[in-house]
């Protein structure tokens, strides 16, 4: 059993240790590594511009907190879906292909809603493939996840080049911006806030995760199928179905995740619309623990370093590179310290037992 | 349009050429899963030995020893993945996309001032009556020496794998390593020096677009190879002999589709590029999960 | 968030638009907004390289600061905003993807100054520029069509787009003033930056038998392959890749951003910055041609050299008629020059190319 203490002690302690070796990182490149420490994660909250900075977390982290809580269900049971990237492409261009589609339409009662649902649609599709193969094949979902998301950005630039190019663009590659068509639009719900749609649903994931995981049925399968799949077998847990819905609710909150993005921060369909949220809620995932709590703590602190890298780069000169160094050896820490958690390290006996 | 200005034997050639430096990350990487891990961390260490073989190669002005110097980069970085995932318990898909990320960020900084410099030139190899023979010639025997070492390091994986009783030893380790570790086998071990031989080959494969392919450091300028290295392996089914078709089918229909290009066909090349993947998908269903190692990703603790 | 701090965002967005926050410091504070890496050797590097020329010209007068790798799309848009809360007098935005997120911030900040690269989209403070890399197409072709004696040029492109199109026109065109047989094979690599691919493109069109090179992606592979091949003459893109003359590199064209650079901080430190639409060639320097080595012969330099100087001093324009479309069709009547609105959009390629631009 995990120790309780150490569950919500070790992340806290991995951050504290990146921040040391970052610190170290930053005053080997010749910055003060205390004002670098402060600009990436105090600024961003508590500056004087922290009123801009706050709502900018909202928008960077909410794809990363929907994506990583569709995810964390399927890494709890043993699913291995690592291709969100590719489902997040696909729901963006199923989304945006609702809404060029009925452009200039004006009936946002209509067209907005139809977008979420194409948009979860076209992300659960394509985690059914890998899905439905481990299912029926039992071909390897991590590999097969992972090839779906270079044919997703392949049909991405083949869209943003060819079907969905703005027609008043210039010829230039990218589709209409979304945000600036009304009926589609997914804007702030309260201007100034970056509390679009995407942040309600990543909230209400959160949520809905915590309660299923805590008082649930589905929820207790899907520890049990993940600690040991043999009981859970034995407990009546169908394992293919169990595959299914995990891959199928990872897919379709990926799916929402890129519709909200295309429909509101990014606006369009580009050639390089995705950013590697997928990927990057991956790592969420883990660093929260697999617990919705924490994800959304993972989240926010992710999404934390974005920003207060962005302002350490143009204020202090950083490089971009420090930034995704200070990013991996976070997850390298939290990794590491991991074992703390899971394992009581005694010393003085040569195997950690 | 006009077919016959493809000339199938350059053809061939220049596709053994666009194929090596994923044919060098893929037979590491498959070496490391044959051994039970799944490291996703090939892009991160390509890159890593990208930029140290280049240090190396400019400073030194031998592109051998930047070799060398990409080989020993790469199976260091892999370290960082080995003592995570084997000593410290940590999931590998997670750990493995860390190392991409740290690699990516590491390499940018110690390229900093190697930006703009062309590599010290490093001549192709002509054997003298080899590469005279018609065909054949210009095919097999007019590359750059790292061709010809990508190939040996494939035959010698093969020997090792399958002539090799160390062989034995990883590929048990890989298929069950609770039944290795009670036949007295050191799972640990093993896995770390496979981690290491993947890491050394992936910086070799960077190494080998940033001293001859290319021939500079930019930054990110190995642009996803690596994880077509790891599509390849997969393909090939965890076999190294597949592993060259696999490797020259993607790097393949790179080098065909830019020729049917040049030969002013018209072919919607982003649905041309998705068939490699498409095909890896195809293959694995096939071939059905019987035979990709059964310890392929899971955690190995010896007290379990 | 509650109400309250929500009334002091409100509040404070107001402040901004009566300039509460433009402080008038002595220092003028420049933000660039990159793409990609900074290390990247072409694009990026360029602009970058402009930037370091404004601090050099400038000294203490100015502050620049940068932030490199911005993905197109909401991060863009954070990026330039925390700059002009920062303080920033002057923002260059330079990647065409970066238009509508400056379009909003620029509204957001009327007293901040944005120099958007090569989009369209203008407001009171919002300037575009671009620069006529169409200019320098021309003298590549005039030197291509003349050093080959394949008749066969290979054409490396990137996206299918405008940009990239009027560059094969015009290099197409010039070619074949000077060698009636010119053949142009041209493929496109789907990506800015991909050096392992641009290296497998080179390859590829050498293997056809095209003995010049032109390249409109960034990085030093194709010269590279053109090296090892032999007899193949390249020309340098973005930057002058001089460590590849005298062979392959035969010229290049470099991305000169400086000059444009230091004129507009000028104008904002004078305070008679405007809203302008700027696409700049040769002329202004905004770009340049490399030093045309000694492996082309002389009085092809000459004639180059002439040519270069006439679109310089705008006695010539690259796209004079008589030129038709590829259809047949009369696009220039005879001593017709394009106007800037057909050429920003264009999307068909001249007569004799061959093949179809992709969809």
């Amino acid at each position: 059993m995990p120790s309780q203490v150490w569950a919500w002690a070790a992340p806290l302690m991995a951050v504290a240790l990146t921040m040391l070796l970052g610190g170290f990182l930053f005053a080997a490149l010749g910055k003060n590594p205390v004002s670098v420490i402060r600009t990436i994660f105090w600024d961003p909250l508590f500056s004087e511009f922290a009123w801009f900075y706050r709502p900018q977390i909202l928008i960077k982290g909410a794809p990363l907190v929907l994506i990583a809580i569709g995810l964390s269900f399927g890494f709890r049971a043993g699913v291995w879906n690592i291709g969100a990237e590719g489902q997040y492409i696909v729901g963006a261009i199923c989304g945006a292909a609702v809404a060029l589609a009925l452009y200039p339409m004006d009936a946002r009662w209509l067209i907005f809603p139809l977008m979420v649902v194409a948009g979860a649609l076209g992300g659960w599709v394509w985690a059914m493939i890998p899905g439905v193969l481990r299912v029926r094949f039992g071909t390897n979902e991590i590999l097969v996840s992972l090839m779906l998301v270079y044919v997703a950005e392949q049909l991405l630039s083949g869209m943003a080049l060819g079907a969905m190019r703005n027609p008043d663009g210039m010829g230039f590659p990218g589709s209409r911006n979304l945000a600036q068509y009304p009926s589609a639009a997914n804007l702030d719900l309260i201007a100034g806030t970056g509390m679009h749609w995407g942040v309600v649903f990543a909230l209400i994931a959160v949520i809905f995760a915590y309660v299923t995981l805590s008082r649930h049925l589905f929820g207790f399968q899907v520890r049990l199928a993940g600690q040991a799949p043999r009981a859970a077998r034995f407990a009546g847990v169908n394992p293919a179905r169990m595959i299914l819905l995990c891959m199928g609710i990872s897919g379709a909150l990926a799916g929402v995740a890129g519709l909200f993005e295309v429909a509101g921060p990014s606006g369009q369909i580009s050639i390089d619309f995705n950013v590697g949220y997928g990927f990057t809620a991956i790592i969420v995932a883990f660093l929260g623990r697999l617990h919705p709590l924490g994800i959304l703590a993972a989240g926010a602190l992710m999404a934390l370093t974005y920003i207060g890298g962005g302002i350490a780069q143009s204020q202090l000169g950083l490089p971009a590179a420090a930034i995704s160094l200070l990013q991996g050896m976070l997850l390298f820490t939290l990794l590491a310290v991991d074992v703390l958690t899971n394992y009581r390290v005694r010393f003085g006996r040569r195997e950690v037992a | 349009m006009d077919l016959t200005s493809i000339n199938p034997i350059l053809f061939f050639a220049s596709l053994m050429v666009a194929a090596t430096p994923i044919l060098l990350a893929a037979i590491g990487e498959l070496v490391v899963e044959r051994a039970g891990v799944l490291n996703l961390g090939v892009e991160g260490m390509m890159i890593t030995g990208a930029v140290i073989g280049f240090i190396v190669a400019v400073s030194t002005g031998s592109p051998w020893l930047g070799f060398l110097g990409a080989a020993v980069g790469g199976a260091l970085i892999s370290q960082v993945f080995g003592l995570l995932t084997q000593y410290l318990l940590s999931n590998q898909v997670a750990t493995g996309l860390a190392l991409t990320l740290f690699g990516l960020g590491l390499s940018a900084l110690m390229g900093q001032g190697y930006i703009g410099i062309k590599a010290p030139s490093f001549p192709d190899l002509h054997l003298p009556i080899l590469s005279d023979i018609p065909y054949l010639g210009p095919i097999a025997f007019q590359h750059d020496p790292m061709v010809y070492v990508g190939l040996l390091i494939v035959l010698a994986v093969w020997l090792f794998l399958n002539r090799s009783r160390a062989g034995l030893i990883l590929r048990a380790v890989g298929e069950n390593h609770d039944a290795a570790h009670a036949l007295g086998y050191n799972v640990r071990r093993t896995r770390m020096l496979a981690i290491a031989f993947g890491g050394a080959c992936a910086g070799l494969g960077g190494a080998y677009l940033s001293l001859l392919r290319v021939p500079q450091w930019t930054e990110g300028m190995t642009a996803g190879a690596g994880w077509i290295a790891l599509a390849i392996v997969v393909f090939a089914s965890w076999r190294p002999g597949r592993l060259v078709l696999g490797a020259y089918l993607f790097g393949g229909v790179t080098v065909l589709q830019l020729n049917l290009q040049a030969a002013g066909i018209a072919i919607p090349v982003e649905y041309l590029s998705m068939s490699p993947y498409l095909a890896t998908i195809a293959v694995l269903v096939i071939m059905s999960a019987g035979r990709s190692p059964g310890s392929l990703g899971k955690q190995f603790h010896a007290a379990r | 968030m509650k109400r309250r701090t929500l009334l002091a965002t409100t509040a404070a967005l107001l402040a901004l638009g009566t300039g509460a926050f433009a402080q008038s410091d002595d220092v003028t504070k420049v933000g660039f907004v990159y793409v990609g890496p900074v290390g990247d050797g072409g694009w990026t590097y360029e602009h970058d390289q402009a930037r370091q020329a404004v601090e050099a010209e400038f000294g203490d007068a100015v502050e620049t600061v940068f932030v490199e790798s911005v993905p197109e799309g909401p991060d863009a848009e954070r990026v330039m905003t925390q700059m002009a809360l920062d303080g920033a007098d002057l923002i260059f935005t330079t990647s065409f993807g970066y238009m509508d997120p400056t379009v909003n911030v620029a509204a957001k900040f009327p007293d901040v100054k944005f120099e958007h690269a090569t989009g369209f989209k203008r407001a009171d403070n919002l300037s575009t520029y671009s620069a006529r890399f169409y200019e320098g197409r021309a003298v590549q072709g005039h030197i291509a069509g003349q050093l080959t004696e394949s008749n066969i040029v290979g054409y490396i492109g990137s996206y299918p787009i405008p940009e990239v199109i009027r560059g094969i026109n015009s290099a197409y065109l010039h070619a074949k003033e000077v060698n009636p047989d010119i053949e142009f094979k041209i493929v496109w690599a789907y990506t800015w930056f991909d050096p392992a691919k641009e290296a497998e493109a080179a390859s590829v069109l050498i293997e056809q038998g095209a003995d010049v090179i032109l390249q409109h992606t960034d990085s030093t592979a194709p010269q590279a392959a053109a090296q090892a091949a032999g007899n193949v003459y390249t020309f340098g893109q973005a930057s002058d890749m001089a460590e590849y003359g005298p062979m392959p590199r035969v010229s290049s064209i470099i991305d000169d951003w400086a000059p444009y650079y230091i004129a507009r901080t000028q104008a904002v430190m004078d305070g008679t910055w405007e809203s302008t639409d700027t696409w700049d060639g040769i002329g202004p320097g905004m770009v340049g041609i490399g030093e045309i080595s000694d492996a082309v012969p002389a009085e092809v330099k000459a004639s180059a050299e002439a040519l270069r100087d006439s679109i310089a001093e705008g006695s010539y324009h690259p796209f004079t008629g008589p030129i038709n479309k590829q259809d047949g069709s009369v696009w220039l009547a005879e001593g017709e020059t394009a106007d800037d609105g057909t050429l920003l959009g264009m999307n068909f390629y001249v007569e004799g190319l061959e093949g179809d631009i992709p969809e």
